[in-house]
């Protein structure tokens, strides 16, 4: 059975189809690639899926359950994190409280308002505990080291990090990544590659990917779509679709 | 070496935000002390005594606004509003009830009211404006400030053996024996017995300090600070960003309500005027605010004592006292924003730390 299913999906900004009868479904334990050349509408499809907008047709699952045209904060409970192409980071608040802050949801860290007000016993042992699981999952992603710089001080490739290990504390089933190459060196994306290989191996995560950089996508990627103005331009194995000279034609030209 | 640099250097910060906390706490208590001292010995003028409960209002107002603009990154220009419901309703309470409690369990109920009606206000306000984005809440809250303060002024309220008697335009007329004014129109609420002093109004700071500091480290706090900083992103982690801001408004509006309890009890004459809840005052509020340092809860009350007790300290130099305030204000700002200012503040405390630690 598919993790994500996406079933003749369509919005319509006024006379704009920016997304057009597009399907696809993602298995388990996948990563799959979504990409086209710029205004194709790969983000709107990102919003569409987190619940920023809602499909005028279409009908997205998520294992078994329907979120067509829920709402962001019930999809994130439901089990789908995102990052952002341009980083949306906590700027002013330190790298662990990035990530403690995406934890608010987990019922194991959950106390009152008022044990937070008066710091009680209670207050003490979960943030202890969740001070605990913070820090296991920013080794992982190798920030521990500043846990207590402000998020805005981090260099680009750590907010990047930053950003997928905060997405990650959210215990998602999908997770989703809007161009997370974009603006990175090449050292920047090979260590992003890494990365993501590693939230793969360690936490079975399927994963939806936006991107540009054709390295990238050749190289982690195991199935495509491919967007161009909204419609789906081909579908499947990585390799065949890079090679389809329609899709050559589409990001190159003739 | 350059890593183990690194590494005290963050080691540091973390102990600076601990220390942090509790130096607030230090501060206000010696405050407190050095004044009790001095008014002890005589060595303080009563124009002055007279100042101190005030001047703890304006910074109990300071950290309730702090919480508003600073923490959860909502404007409010209407933070005297919220003082003056928490005012009047508490003066009310006290004066039905005068007999039927002693002074201190008076005064704690009468808290409680003046604070639990702000709160309702705050939670009201709430609901519809903060489920917008961008600066409607300034423009609410000013309005409501206004609004509020000029009904009160004009109302008129009192109760006798045949019930409540309210009017907005005349003065109600009561049973001469068993009627009582609670509110006289433009003359206010007279006859509260004075509940506020120095001390009282010290141990609520220290309450509303407690509050905003400890809920900045709880997760809820944490939620806040996550919407103030980016709201589209905590909702993609699944923060309700609604709620967390009518709940941090609603505390912060129950806070400016302690205020204007402690403003209430400190004088035996009660008025709606412009010259105590005003937007004058809503502004004067954010000026300590945002001088202190937005998010900088020590700062706010640093500013607001400084900038309260200035002008009557130099009333002396009567002409020049404007030209030596706004002076003052300049340099605040300079100090608490100026980047260079700010760098060379944090290589100030980095050395005198290093140099107590060898």
């Amino acid at each position: 059975m598919a993790l994500l299913e996406v079933n003749h999906l369509s919005i319509s900004f006024g006379g704009l189809r920016a997304v057009d009868d597009l399907s696809f479904s993602i298995e388990k334990g996948e990563l799959y690639g979504l990409i086209g050349p710029n205004g194709a509408g790969k983000t709107t499809v990102f919003n569409l899926l987190t619940g920023v907008y809602s499909p005028t047709e279409g009908i997205i699952k998520l294992g078994d359950t329907d979120i067509t045209g829920k709402k962001t904060i019930d999809i994130n409970k439901e089990g789908i994190a995102r990052t952002f192409q341009n980083i949306r980071l906590f700027g002013k608040m330190s790298v662990i409280d990035n990530v403690k802050v995406a934890l608010n949801n987990s019922s194991e860290f959950y106390y009152g308002s008022l044990h937070g007000i008066l710091h009680t016993p209670k207050y003490h042992r979960i943030e202890k505990a969740l001070e605990k699981r913070a820090l296991e999952l920013l080794e992982v992603f190798d920030l521990d080291k500043e846990r207590d710089v402000l998020a805005s001080n981090l260099p680009y490739g750590k907010q990047r990090k930053l950003e997928i290990a905060r997405a990650m504390a959210t215990e998602p089933k999908l997770l989703l990544l809007d161009e997370p190459a974009a603006g990175m060196n090449p050292n920047e994306t090979a260590e992003l590659m890494n990365t993501i290989s590693l939230i793969r191996s360690k936490f079975g995560m399927t994963i939806l990917l936006i991107e540009h950089d054709m390295k990238l996508v050749s190289g982690i990627c195991e199935r495509l779509t491919v967007l161009n103005f909204g419609k789906v331009l081909k579908q499947g194995e990585t390799k065949t679709v890079l090679n389809d000279p329609e899709v050559i034609k589409a990001y190159i030209g003739e | 070496m350059k890593d183990e640099n690194k590494k005290s250097k963050m080691l540091s910060i973390v102990k600076e935000k601990k220390a942090s906390d509790i130096s607030t706490y230090i501060i206000v208590a010696t405050a407190w002390a050095v004044f009790e001292i001095l008014i002890a010995n005589g060595m303080i003028s009563s124009h002055m005594k007279g100042l101190l409960v005030p001047m703890v209002y304006y910074a109990i107002a300071a950290v309730g606004l702090n919480l508003c603009v600073g923490i959860l990154g909502e404007l409010s220009i209407g933070h005297a509003g919220f003082m003056c419901v928490g005012a009047f309703t508490s003066v009310m309470f006290s004066n039905i009830f005068a007999e039927t409690f002693p002074a201190p369990v008076r005064f704690f109920l009468a808290m409680m009211c003046g604070i639990a009606f702000a709160a309702l206000f705050g939670f009201l306000i709430g609901i519809p404006v903060l489920r917008l984005n961008g600066d409607y809440l300034a423009i609410v809250t000013l309005a409501f400030g206004e609004i509020i303060k000029n009904v009160i002024n004009a109302l008129y309220l009192g109760y006798d053996k045949e019930g409540v008697h309210a009017s907005l335009s005349a003065p109600v007329v009561l049973d001469a024996e068993t009627g009582k004014m609670l509110i006289n129109g433009p003359l206010g609420v007279t006859g509260t017995p004075r509940d506020a002093n120095f001390s009282v109004s010290i141990v609520v700071l220290l309450i509303s300090l407690f509050i905003v500091q400890n809920l900045m480290k709880s997760r809820d706090g944490r939620a806040i600070m996550a919407i103030r900083d980016n709201r589209i992103a905590a909702e993609s982690i699944g923060i309700n960003v609604t709620k967390f801001k009518i709940y941090a408004f609603t505390i912060s509006a129950a806070i400016a309500g302690a205020a204007g309890v402690l403003f209430g009890h400190s004088i035996s004459t009660l008025q709606s005027t412009s010259g105590n809840f005003g937007y004058n005052i809503s502004i004067l509020i954010l000026v300590y605010v945002v001088l202190g340092g937005i998010g900088n809860i020590k700062g706010s009350i640093i500013a607001a004592a400084v900038l309260y007790l200035l002008p009557e300290l130099l009333r002396g130099l009567s002409s020049y006292r404007m030209l030596i305030y706004s002076i003052v204000l300049i340099v605040m700002m300079l100090f608490n924003w100026a980047p260079s200012v700010r760098d060379f503040r944090s290589s100030m405390w980095m050395k005198i730390r290093r140099r107590k630690e060898n």
